[in-house]
């Protein structure tokens, strides 16, 4: 366990120096062709600083704002904020503020930076499909996540990973409309700054997967496996978590708007954002989890 | 110096951070022997709290029942004036029967089952019951670990230089747990 907050706390360094890097580089890039001399580099490596450190100290907060997810009280969720508490008294960490997303999909995860900062967040078809043992085994589950410090991890992939997106699609967008606009206007003048976002988009686009990779590298499948098995220690009951998942799957149809790529890793099971599909072929490029059955399997031989 | 003086000032300097390691282990140990246990008190309080409250809503539908609930009343007395380990552990698995007893006999009234105000009791009983079973896991885990620690060479010299004793388990029967009969009414 101790390993394993360790090796989660030198990701969390990597990955932050990656986007560092990473960021510096198109920066440079950038300032090379706006001979501009270092302030693309120097800009991009303080926005790259500024990140990290939001993502580092708001990223839960960020992540549950995209979800849409609400705080809740026990007055409002009693038998949830007592499963919570009651999870977080055996693992021995103090209780996380507790969320309900307003979503019919049965999933949930685990944000913040450490086990004083976090946060549970369930969907509301979580609370209405599953039954208390089954409910414990879920949030037992989100529980050795924070325990284990994989929520720093997955927190910092979702924010950095998530603004890499939103800059990458604001480039593609604003070379396609430009280029409509400046085929149609037969405007020249913005040839040369058409040519550098087409260029940056282009980079970016062949990022993409790359991202993916680096998202599967950071957060395993085998932590999954491992988190599974700390939330069955956790419940002493491993059918209950096993239950559970087994009812997800039945429901992995029901699609998710507020699940996107950029946190697809942190849910209990891989979101589909597809009416009617499993997982979407974009979605399987970001796969992060292991087959629902293998881990059903797994529980049931514990 | 000679040669023989630099190994033993080794020998010694080694001796010493591994004795403060151990020394720090065990010390972190009994915090979390001593914090696990007060999450039990806690929760144990939590649930004398409650059994009032339950008692006199059961009260006024099932009347025919006064021996069951002074068989309740009594025990959580007792319970509240346990001291040791032992006799805490021998004490709240009284209350717990009589409370499992008790929410038995509540299934025969109907009524008392729509109770708005039994049933939200009923899950706080419920919660109570469960947090008092993890809190006591968390607690004999910690138990368990201190006293391995005590028991085994070489960091069994410092706990006995430094005074540190072994702690008795909490056992309890084990509440709610699995699909149990509190969770599922009906």
């Amino acid at each position: 366990m101790y390993e394993q907050i360790a090796a989660n706390k030198r990701k969390t360094f990597l990955l932050i120096f990656g986007a560092i890097v990473l960021l510096g580089a198109v920066g440079y890039v950038l300032g090379l062709l706006y001979a501009s001399g270092p302030y693309g580099l120097v800009g991009a490596v303080a926005l790259a600083i500024v990140l990290s450190f939001t993502s580092y100290f708001a990223g839960d907060r960020i992540v549950l704002a995209s979800t849409r997810a609400k705080q809740v009280t026990p007055q409002e969720q009693p038998r949830l904020h007592n499963i919570v508490e009651g999870l977080s008294i055996a693992a021995g960490i103090p209780k996380p503020r507790v969320y309900v997303i307003p979503e019919r999909a049965p999933n949930a995860f685990a944000t913040g930076r450490n086990p004083e900062h976090s946060s549970v967040a369930v969907t509301e078809g979580l609370l209405e499909t599953m039954n208390r043992v089954e409910l414990e085994g879920v949030i037992g589950h989100e529980l050795a996540h924070v325990v284990d410090r994989d929520i720093l991890v997955g927190t910092i992939v979702a924010t950095l990973v998530g603004a890499i997106v939103l800059i990458s699609e604001f480039f593609m967008r604003s070379w396609w409309w430009g280029g409509f606009r400046g085929r149609r206007g037969g405007d020249r003048s913005g040839g040369g700054a058409e040519a550098i976002i087409f260029a940056i988009g282009l980079v970016l686009l062949v990022l993409a997967p790359i991202v993916g990779q680096i998202i599967r590298l950071a957060v395993s499948r085998q932590r999954e496996f491992l988190a599974d098995a700390q939330g069955a220690m956790l419940t002493r009951y491993p059918p209950g978590l096993a239950s559970a998942l087994r009812k997800i799957g039945a429901a992995s149809a029901i699609p998710m708007r507020s699940a996107n790529n950029a946190t697809a890793h942190l849910w209990l099971n891989q979101p589909s954002r597809i009416e009617g599909e499993g997982t979407g072929t974009l979605e399987k490029l970001f796969s992060t989890h292991p087959p629902i059955a293998e881990r059903i399997r797994r529980l049931e031989e514990m | 110096m000679p040669a023989w003086l630099w190994i033993v000032i080794v020998v010694v300097v080694l001796l010493l951070i591994g004795g403060i390691l151990v020394y720090n282990r065990l010390v972190a140990l009994r915090n979390r022997v001593d914090n696990g246990w007060s999450q039990i008190d806690v929760q144990l309080r939590r649930r004398y709290d409650l059994i009032p409250n339950l008692v006199e809503t059961v009260q006024g539908y099932a009347t025919h029942e006064r021996e069951l609930f002074e068989h309740v009343t009594e025990a959580r007395a007792r319970a509240m004036d346990a001291n040791a380990v032992p006799d805490q552990a021998q004490a709240e698995n009284q209350v717990t029967r009589g409370l499992r007893q008790l929410l038995a006999v509540a299934e025969n009234y109907p009524d008392l089952k729509a109770n708005e105000n039994f049933l939200a009791l009923q899950e706080e009983l419920t919660g109570t019951e469960s947090k008092i079973a993890y809190a006591r896991q968390f607690y004999n885990d910690q138990v368990m670990r201190l006293n391995t620690l005590i028991g085994s060479f070489p960091s069994n010299l410092v706990a006995k230089v430094f005074g540190f004793r072994d702690r008795e388990f909490f056992d309890i029967e084990d509440p709610a747990r699995g699909p149990s009969v509190v969770d599922f009414p009906g």
